[in-house]
């Protein structure tokens, strides 16, 4: 039953992104369209599920004064196969992703994890709390970039929803709509929480 | 002169127009982290100024007589985050015992630069861009700087915000994100500048 909490808790109640405000830069800067979110979620999760199953799997080894400096040179290597996969295969996400591909290493969400529950705790459990964190930060960058490529651009995944009628903001896609549609958010998440 | 005016415009751009963290949206933990206070803001400005400049220095150096000529540069990432991460040990190692006054004002922020994705980001584009040796340093200070005067400039307006009377439900991160916005609605303004 343990394992299923370890999966739920990244996706609402520790959801990384709206409640502990990790990895906002990455956020904010992709989330302009719903495309390029998923894009990033779905590196972020692959480099968050397998940092923890292999820091999960070393560190029993890694002396502890320094684990940080080893957990950052396996997150920089997982980040670094996913650039590449990504540049070979879907090239159009990778250049549109860009910097933010590489900056996955200093993401504080993956660190966050390998610090706080990988390096304690045994793999089965690391990897639901790599999966279940990965689809919790995922799922807040989709709930940001619907709300932004629709108010921004009336599209939703580049298929136009709202009628021709409809002027789009075109502030919300532009910098500082995600600040904006990220503050409200928060402020939301608190209200719930009251 | 042309050199100064492509300096001049390189200022401009990566102070305001390309502003790291309003229009790039790099090193927001620290922007939303060390903005409660206007001192602690300008130390973490002085030390993030410090080691960008250092950190292009070194990443360019790296890249083009290490990376480049052996052929390794799918190496890129993990030698910049290992660069970075000794140059904060060192400068920090340096200033403690050269500078005990800077350091106990510097002391707290230099270990989380390692973090700042902006030291990171500024590294990585120097080397995407192409920048010279002169340019990549160049770039780096003006990061610092336009990082360290948006910071400044959020603590000034916290510091007001702790004492007007907010919903209870907007306290803290969420006004934090509120005013960042309008920040970025100013520099925006900025946009249409051009050297």
């Amino acid at each position: 039953m343990s394992v299923i909490k370890e999966f739920t808790k990244g996706i609402v109640k520790e959801n990384p992104v709206f409640v502990m405000a990790l990895g906002l830069c990455p956020v904010l800067a992709v989330s302009s369209s719903v495309e390029n979110a998923i894009g990033m979620g779905a590196a972020a999760t692959f480099v968050l599920v397998f940092s923890n199953i292999f820091i999960s799997l070393i560190k029993g080894f890694i002396p502890s004064k320094i684990r940080i400096p080893s957990y950052i040179v396996v997150i920089a290597s997982f980040v670094t196969i996913v650039d590449m996969v990504m540049e070979a295969y879907v090239p159009a996400l990778h250049k549109n992703l860009g910097l933010f591909i590489p900056l996955i290493v200093v993401n504080c969400i993956i660190l966050g994890r390998a610090e706080a529950f990988a390096g304690k705790n045994n793999l089965i459990r690391s990897i639901f709390d790599g999966i279940g964190m990965g689809l919790g930060f995922t799922l807040a960058l989709i709930v940001i970039a619907s709300i932004r490529e629709v108010l921004g651009a009336g599209q939703f995944l580049g298929f136009n929803v709202l009628p021709v009628t409809f002027k789009p903001m075109l502030v919300a896609i532009l910098a500082p709509g995600a600040f904006l549609v990220m503050g409200l958010l928060m402020g939301l998440m608190n209200l719930k929480k009251k | 002169m042309e050199l100064l005016a492509k300096i001049f415009a390189m200022a401009i751009a990566a102070i305001f127009v390309q502003n790291f963290v309003l229009m790039r949206f790099l090193g927001l933990c620290p922007y939303i982290g060390v903005s409660k206070k206007i001192d602690s803001a300008l130390g973490m400005g002085m030390a993030v100024i410090f080691v960008m400049t250092m950190a292009s220095t070194f990443t360019w150096l790296i890249q083009t007589y290490l990376l480049v000529p052996l052929k390794i540069e799918f190496l890129q990432t993990i030698a910049f985050i290992l660069t970075i991460a000794s140059l904060v040990q060192l400068v920090e190692m340096i200033i403690q015992k050269t500078a005990p006054a800077l350091y106990k004002a510097l002391g707290v922020f230099l270990p989380l630069i390692t973090t700042n994705c902006a030291v990171l980001g500024v590294a990585i584009l120097n080397i995407n861009e192409e920048y010279t040796f002169i340019f990549a340093i160049l770039n780096g200070l003006f990061a610092g700087l336009g990082f360290t005067l948006v910071l400044i400039l959020m603590a000034g307006i916290r510091e007001r915000l702790e004492r007007a009377e907010l919903p209870r439900t907007m306290r803290g991160m969420p006004i934090a994100m509120i005013v960042a916005g309008c920040m970025a609605l100013a520099f925006l303004g900025f946009s249409g500048l051009k050297f």
